[in-house]
């Protein structure tokens, strides 16, 4: 039984040893290892943007929506990273009918520039000419007007882009369609044989070439092109795909990184008080045992934030707090178990005794506390988005390990040293 | 020992009193909604180039833009301004953003939200879900954990006893939040929905220690009155629901001395609700027992 004890609490100490390099920053090792695994902030500490864009599904078919969604949400990771985002979180979700890309950029300088790569459509869509005859009227002669009726063949069905220059070095934008828009390419040239064929761009005409010949093979040039910066940004956007439908930002949070920082500091600050607060309190009213479920609440802490941090857990202001409280809560369960067993105590029983009725005895309200508590992070979790998301994951997770700490860890500790003689008796 | 049962009227009438207040202050004060739930624009901005009056603002932003619908208010730093506004969409909040800069100098954005009414919409059911689904969800908890105890006291009444309690814990200091937001003009907000279903399931903990206490009893003195059992176990177990909240109240006193200033209003709420939560456990919940036993 002693060596069993021993055993675990060694474990738990190295783990909590471990913990501590592992979360600290400025320790020698943490210090090395943060450059590998850094606390991952969250938008609210780091500055950045949380977008949510309302996709529309207007001219999709049911069967196809969720390739669509997903087909957006690799488009728009690439076109993100493309911008230098280290680590881009892109969600998907659905709200009765619609479908919601929720896109989290943290610790991204220009805003702006994102939102304008992302929500840029580069739109690409091939349309046929039609010569209409507008017949003269008493002020005007007969003229020739074009009008354009899109064609099925649009950027979804593009493979690849490069960027070449002509021979008058015109920069060029060559693109490879995909199997199905080789076919439609070839469809299409084929019925419009001497006639031209328009290329629109986010729905301006850039160039409309004549059709020699009906072309295989899906490789296209579009030409008409500004300047070769432009044809490359095009190139760029190809190659990260184009949409596969439109999108629209309905919803922005942004928050300037000076503004989180000072936040940062101060809550860390007032977690380490209320932290020591807590121990003091514990000590003062429950002495020794108080002293030990110090012990094991500093175990809590260390363990929990190095859980945070090895499943990379976002850190937000939001999770911090809940954090903060949970702490305040990982005690209870001590609370509870020490006021049982002096009560064994003051029944007459013998110390090693009453500490383990006091353990088993308040266990049902200890779980049933918990559970009651685990049920409403679950609900939060699921209610929240953005932000506060962080709180009721950060509280779940406190839950859930101070359930060991605060009750195996410390009924370790107090067989171990302060119940050690009479359990060696027994 | 202290006799609870005697005086259970006077508690619970504190607690109806209590709730009336709560009641009138919600349905005459009203929550203000946040862009949260009404959809809007917040914008937070510093003038570090030149100074900026708030009716300078308000003025500036109608005649330029030509935006009525119009709130600014001076943040609590030097040249902070907070303005309010409908839902902007990207390439408005762009030219705005220019032109502020072209017409001020040095203009940082610490924060833009922009939030349509339809997500708003969406988060308020989505609130009232979470509120209704929190609510029963632990009363039913409670009214399982306890099935095994039906004799005097059948378990679905504990669950009942759980209801009435945490719809007290919450519907108070979302009373007195209504009244304070009318004093200081706070919004509601997500930050609001979550403190008030964080003192449900906070609340909660105190009563079950209660009751878990008045079960234990029901077995050790078989025979005695529910009333003398409850006075029983309300004295042994006083002073860990006193404890048990007094952890959670240092560390909410802690962030909210030295937290960030954004999470304030956040934390005292909660402090409130906790309060307020340890005195239904204690002078409410198990009076509320022996009525529901009496009928």
């Amino acid at each position: 039984m002693k060596s069993k004890n021993l055993s675990l609490f060694i474990l738990v100490l190295m783990l909590t040893v471990l913990a501590v390099f592992f979360v600290y920053p400025k320790a020698p090792i943490g210090g090395y290892i943060s450059q590998y695994m850094p606390w991952k902030l969250g938008l609210d500490l780091v500055g950045g943007s949380y977008l949510v864009y309302e996709v529309d599904m207007s001219g999709i078919s049911s069967a196809d929506k969720d390739s669509v969604i997903n087909g957006l949400r690799d488009v728009i990771e690439k076109r993100v990273n493309l911008f230098g985002v280290a680590e881009p979180r892109i969600t998907t979700s659905r709200a009765g009918e619609n479908y919601r890309l929720n896109v989290e950029l943290a610790g991204i300088k220009d805003v702006k520039e994102a939102i304008n790569q992302i929500g840029e459509t580069p739109f690409l869509q091939f349309a046929e000419v039609n010569q209409v005859e507008i017949p003269a009227t008493a002020t005007t002669s007969a003229t020739q007007a074009q009008e354009f009726i899109p064609s099925e063949l649009n950027g979804r069905y593009i493979k690849g882009a490069q960027l070449t220059l002509s021979d008058l070095g015109q920069p060029l934008v060559s693109i490879e369609f995909n199997d199905e828009g080789a076919k439609l390419f070839e469809e299409l040239t084929r019925k419009n044989i001497g006639k031209p064929l328009a290329i629109f761009l986010d729905n301006n005409l850039i160039s409309a070439p004549r059709v020699n010949e009906a072309i295989s093979g899906g490789r296209a040039q579009i030409t008409g092109i500004n300047d070769a910066k432009e044809a490359k940004l095009l190139v760029e956007r190809f190659n990260a795909g184009a949409l596969p439908a439109p999108i629209k930002l309905i919803n922005q949070q942004t928050v300037s990184a000076s503004l989180g920082q000072d936040s940062l500091q101060k809550t860390i600050w007032a977690g380490l008080l209320g932290t020591l607060a807590v121990m003091l309190f514990m000590v003062l009213y429950y002495h020794g045992l108080g002293f030990f479920a110090s012990i094991a609440l500093f175990m809590y802490v260390a363990l929990t934030l190095a859980i945070f941090k090895v499943f990379s857990v976002t850190m937000s202001l939001a999770g911090i707090a809940g954090f903060i409280l949970s702490i305040g809560m990982a005690v209870d369960a001590n609370v509870l178990i020490f006021e049982r067993t002096k009560e064994e105590m003051k029944k007459g029983l013998q110390r090693a005794t009453s500490l383990d009725e006091g353990f088993r005895r308040a266990w049902t309200s200890i779980r049933d506390s918990n559970l009651t508590t685990i049920l409403t992070t679950i609900i939060l979790y699921n209610f929240t988005s953005g932000f506060v998301k962080g709180f009721a994951l950060t509280l779940l997770i406190g839950v859930l390990v101070s359930m060991f700490t605060a009750i195996t860890v410390t009924r370790n500790l107090l067989r171990i040293f302060y119940a050690k003689d009479l359990v060696v008796k027994k | 020992m202290f006799d609870l049962i005697k005086y259970k009227n006077l508690f619970i009438g504190i607690s109806l009193v209590l709730l009336a207040l709560a009641f009138v202050s919600i349905f005459t004060y009203g929550f203000k909604e946040g862009i949260d739930f009404s959809g809007g624009t917040l914008w937070q901005v510093r003038f570090s180039g030149q100074e900026v009056s708030v009716p300078e603002l308000e003025n500036y932003f109608k005649t330029n833009f030509g935006i009525e619908n119009l709130l600014v208010t001076a943040g609590s730093e030097n040249g902070v301004m907070m303005i309010r506004t409908n839902e902007l969409s990207e390439n408005q909040h762009q030219e705005y953003v220019a032109k502020l800069q072209q017409d001020f100098g040095q203009v940082e954005e610490l924060r833009f939200e922009s939030i349509g009414p339809v997500i708003g919409a969406e988060l308020k059911s989505k609130a009232i879900w979470a509120f209704i689904l929190v609510l029963f969800g632990i009363s039913l908890y409670i009214a399982f954990a306890f099935r095994k105890v039906s004799y005097p006291v059948s378990s679905w009444k504990y669950g009942i006893a759980t209801l009435i309690c945490l719809f007290h814990d919450a519907v108070i200091p979302a009373g007195l939040y209504a009244w304070w937001g009318s004093v200081k003009g706070l919004e509601i907000d997500t930050n609001f929905i979550v403190a008030i279903l964080t003192i449900m399931g906070f609340s909660v903990h105190d009563t079950i220690v209660v009751f878990d206490r008045i079960r234990e009893n029901l077995i050790v003195h078989r025979g005695k009155k529910l009333g003398e059992i409850i006075n029983i176990s309300i004295n042994q177990t006083f002073a860990r629901s006193i404890n048990t909240t007094l952890t959670l109240v240092i560390v909410l006193v802690a962030l909210y001395l030295f937290g960030a200033a954004t999470l304030s209003y956040f934390v005292l709420l909660i402090l409130i609700g906790t309060i307020i939560g340890t005195y239904s456990s204690i002078f409410m919940a198990s009076p509320l027992l022996t009525y529901l036993q009496n009928k």
